[in-house]
């Protein structure tokens, strides 16, 4: 799970990860209010959305007075970013964030994440901050530093010592950092993170360090013990159909072709795409209606195939658990609540896969049935030319 | 032979009164598994399909000299059971939950560092042994006795590819599924080392998917160990978009890493034959045995 960098800078506040005073905005009046509550000399107006990219997209400006605040704030609310991360249609800009802007000296990158291969929280950081980890890591991956960091130890000075050493923060800024990444590190196991990222930390003209952008992801199979963390989810930035299937408990990832699909389990959902696709196909999207489907599931994953862009939809299931008849009963109900106007390719197999058959026969409704995988996959990409 | 479980397997099953549980452990017990003891906190003297109940999984073990237990509980109790399941000295613990919380399984992979027990998953189908034992969900109607091990990160995909070996009158040694977790108990290289001792695996199906690098590191691994045995694979996910989790946690591109072209063409360096699709899965493995002239070995009687 996501959230916005003001929600990040709030939890940042509340875990004294230093971090510039700011507050959210979603028109140009509350805006005008947020600057007159910091009252600086020069302000930060900065685009809330999910994805980055935002400062070259336009949607980070600097603002001199109070007005400039209300005029750049307008412009920036409403905007689209579109980039390699969004996709063509973009992310619309709906929230800013106005804060004080800083005196910057230096930037440094510094997140905690999770290392799969070592079963470990790493610390990465670097003396490089402000561009894309990715990007230093490609060109100048000497630059950064890595520091494991076992859960059942945690974290010591001295490793967060080193980070600072190498990196180069400034001697008389060494004790804070030290606090500062510890911190860092309390929030991420506290609140199950998958990402605590500040890119960049900053030390100012004044000599002092600061988080000047945050980005927080969270562990989805660990939110239902952080009710707190729920809260801040924002539906709007998500993909509607993916938070839909969500709320059904399905996994489902739009794509741009024309195959609609619904299958059981990932990896098979993952192989139908593949299959589609080299018989010169393209998957709609990616759905998986899991290993425990019920009929009301599979009725509520029918009904997200219907898209315009829909040309045909394969059904791919190999019951294993999943019974056959299940999966038919709910297309059928499905098929009739929604109406089925595109051509139906079906492929069942497994438990109580002649019940299922049956089901489907006798639902009148038009469908083709295949007994294996290949022939399903040829059959649907040939309907939906 | 087999490998990890076999007839002499004696199973626990953590969370047997639940509802997956119950309808799991009924099925592992028709298919002949020899389930000896079922665990749930609070139910200790209680019996359910003629299985007796204990408190916990030590006191399982002690009545009943069990030495291997599967795990049907909730993801927010799931890590616990795995943890009770290593200080009770068990051989085997296989984890069929989905959704363990990642900082839980972090916590316990480091707990399991230096102790006895092996763990298979979680967020896996478990692994059958055809004709000796059953531990998980699998559907054992597709497999038959038989001389390839399959290795998978993917449920369904596991039996996409039993199913076609066993239509090709190939049978199984062990099947396993290792679970789709970027965290997590034995991986690729782990039950190769096992299907390499196996004197009953002739050959090996390995099915791996976007995400992570363990089937790189089993490509290299299968070049400079596996000579005498030969591998087919089949990598998952050519097509899915980087970045976009798939399902399973441990499937997603991120940083240009983790491609399915990347993990193909590691495994074509490192000799082993790749299925471009997955309806080819099978007909991959006949290669590659034909190729190793033991077609004619490996066929089922």
């Amino acid at each position: 799970m996501k959230i916005h960098e003001y929600q990040a800078k709030e939890l940042f506040a509340k875990y004294n990860v230093t971090t510039q005073e700011g507050y959210v905005a979603q028109t140009k009046e509350e805006a005008i209010e947020a600057a007159k509550k910091l009252g600086s000399e020069m302000y930060v107006v900065k685009a809330q959305a999910h994805c980055g990219g935002r400062g070259k997209a336009g949607g980070v400006k600097l603002a001199r007075s109070i007005e400039e605040v209300g005029a750049v704030a307008e412009k920036i609310i409403g905007m689209r970013i579109v980039n390699k991360q969004t996709g063509a249609e973009g992310k619309l800009v709906r929230k800013v964030l106005v804060t004080d802007a800083v005196n910057i000296k230096k930037e440094f990158y510094l997140s905690l994440a999770i290392d799969n291969e070592n079963a470990a929280i790493v610390i990465i950081a670097s003396g490089a901050g402000g561009t894309e980890i990715e990007e230093i890591a490609a060109n100048q991956p000497e630059l950064i530093v890595k520091q494991l960091v076992r859960p059942t130890i945690g974290i010591k000075d001295y490793q967060a010592r080193y980070v600072a050493n190498k990196i180069g923060i400034a001697k008389a800024n060494v004790k804070e950092f030290i606090v500062m990444l510890k911190n860092m590190y309390k929030l991420f196991v506290e609140k199950d993170c998958s990402l605590v990222e500040v890119n960049p930390l900053v030390e100012t003209e004044e000599g002092k360090l600061i988080a000047i952008d945050g980005k927080v992801n969270f562990d989805d199979n660990a939110t239902f013990r952080h009710p707190d963390i729920l809260e801040l989810r924002d539906v709007f930035e998500e993909n509607p159909k993916e938070y839909e299937a969500g709320q059904h408990d399905l996994n489902y990832v739009s794509l741009d072709g024309s195959i609609g699909c619904m299958v059981n389990g990932a990896g098979l959902a993952m192989a139908t795409m593949d299959i589609i696709h080299a018989f010169g196909g393209e998957p709609a999207n990616f759905l998986d209606v899991g290993g425990s489907a019920t009929t009301e599931r599979v009725t509520a994953a029918f009904k997200l195939l219907s898209d315009p862009s829909v040309k045909a939809i394969l059904v791919n299931i190999f019951g294993g658990i999943v019974k056959c008849d299940v999966i038919a009963e709910g297309i059928v109900i499905a098929a009739k609540e929604v109406g089925l106007n595109v051509p139906l390719v079906v492929r069942l197999d497994g438990t109580n896969v002649e019940k299922g058959k049956s089901i489907l026969k006798e639902s009148g409704l038009k469908i083709y049935a295949c007994d294996d995988l290949r022939s399903a996959a040829k059959k649907a990409v040939e309907m939906a030319r | 032979m087999s490998i990890l479980i076999n007839k002499d397997t004696k199973l626990i099953v953590q969370g047997i009164t639940g509802g997956q549980g119950q309808f799991h452990t009924s099925q592992m017990i028709e298919y002949g598994t020899n389930v000896v003891a079922g665990v749930t906190p609070g139910k200790g003297g209680m019996e359910t399909l003629g299985v007796p109940v204990f408190d916990t999984v030590k006191e399982a073990k002690e009545a009943t000299g069990a030495n291997t237990s599967v795990i049907y509980v909730p993801a927010a109790f799931a890590a616990d059971g795995i943890i009770e399941a290593v200080d009770a000295e068990l051989d085997l613990v296989v984890c069929i939950t989905e959704g363990i919380p990642v900082m839980d399984m972090m916590r316990v992979k480091n707990y399991m560092v230096g102790k006895k027990t092996k763990l298979i998953g979680p967020n896996c189908p478990g692994l059958i042994s055809p004709g000796e034992s059953k531990v998980g969900i699998l559907p054992a109607r597709i497999h038959q006795k038989g001389h390839i091990g399959v290795i998978s990160r993917s449920g369904t995909l596991t039996y996409e590819a039993v199913d076609q070996l066993t239509k090709a009158g190939l049978g199984q040694s062990t099947a396993v599924g290792i679970g789709g977790d970027p965290i997590k108990g034995m991986g690729f290289i782990d039950v190769l080392k096992e299907l390499k001792e196996d004197p009953d695996t002739y050959a090996v199906v390995m099915i791996g998917e976007i995400g992570g690098s363990g089937e790189e590191d089993a490509a290299e691994w299968i070049r400079d160990n596996m000579k005498d045995k030969p591998v087919a694979a089949f990598i998952t996910g050519r097509t899915a978009p980087a970045g976009k989790r798939m399902g399973h946690a441990g499937a997603i591109i991120s940083g240009g890493k983790g491609t399915a072209a990347g993990k193909v063409a590691t495994l074509t360096e490192c000799g082993v034959k790749v299925a471009p699709t997955p309806d080819m899965i099978g007909e991959t493995l006949i290669e590659a045995i034909k190729e190793a002239g033991i077609y004619e070995k490996c066929l089922v009687k």
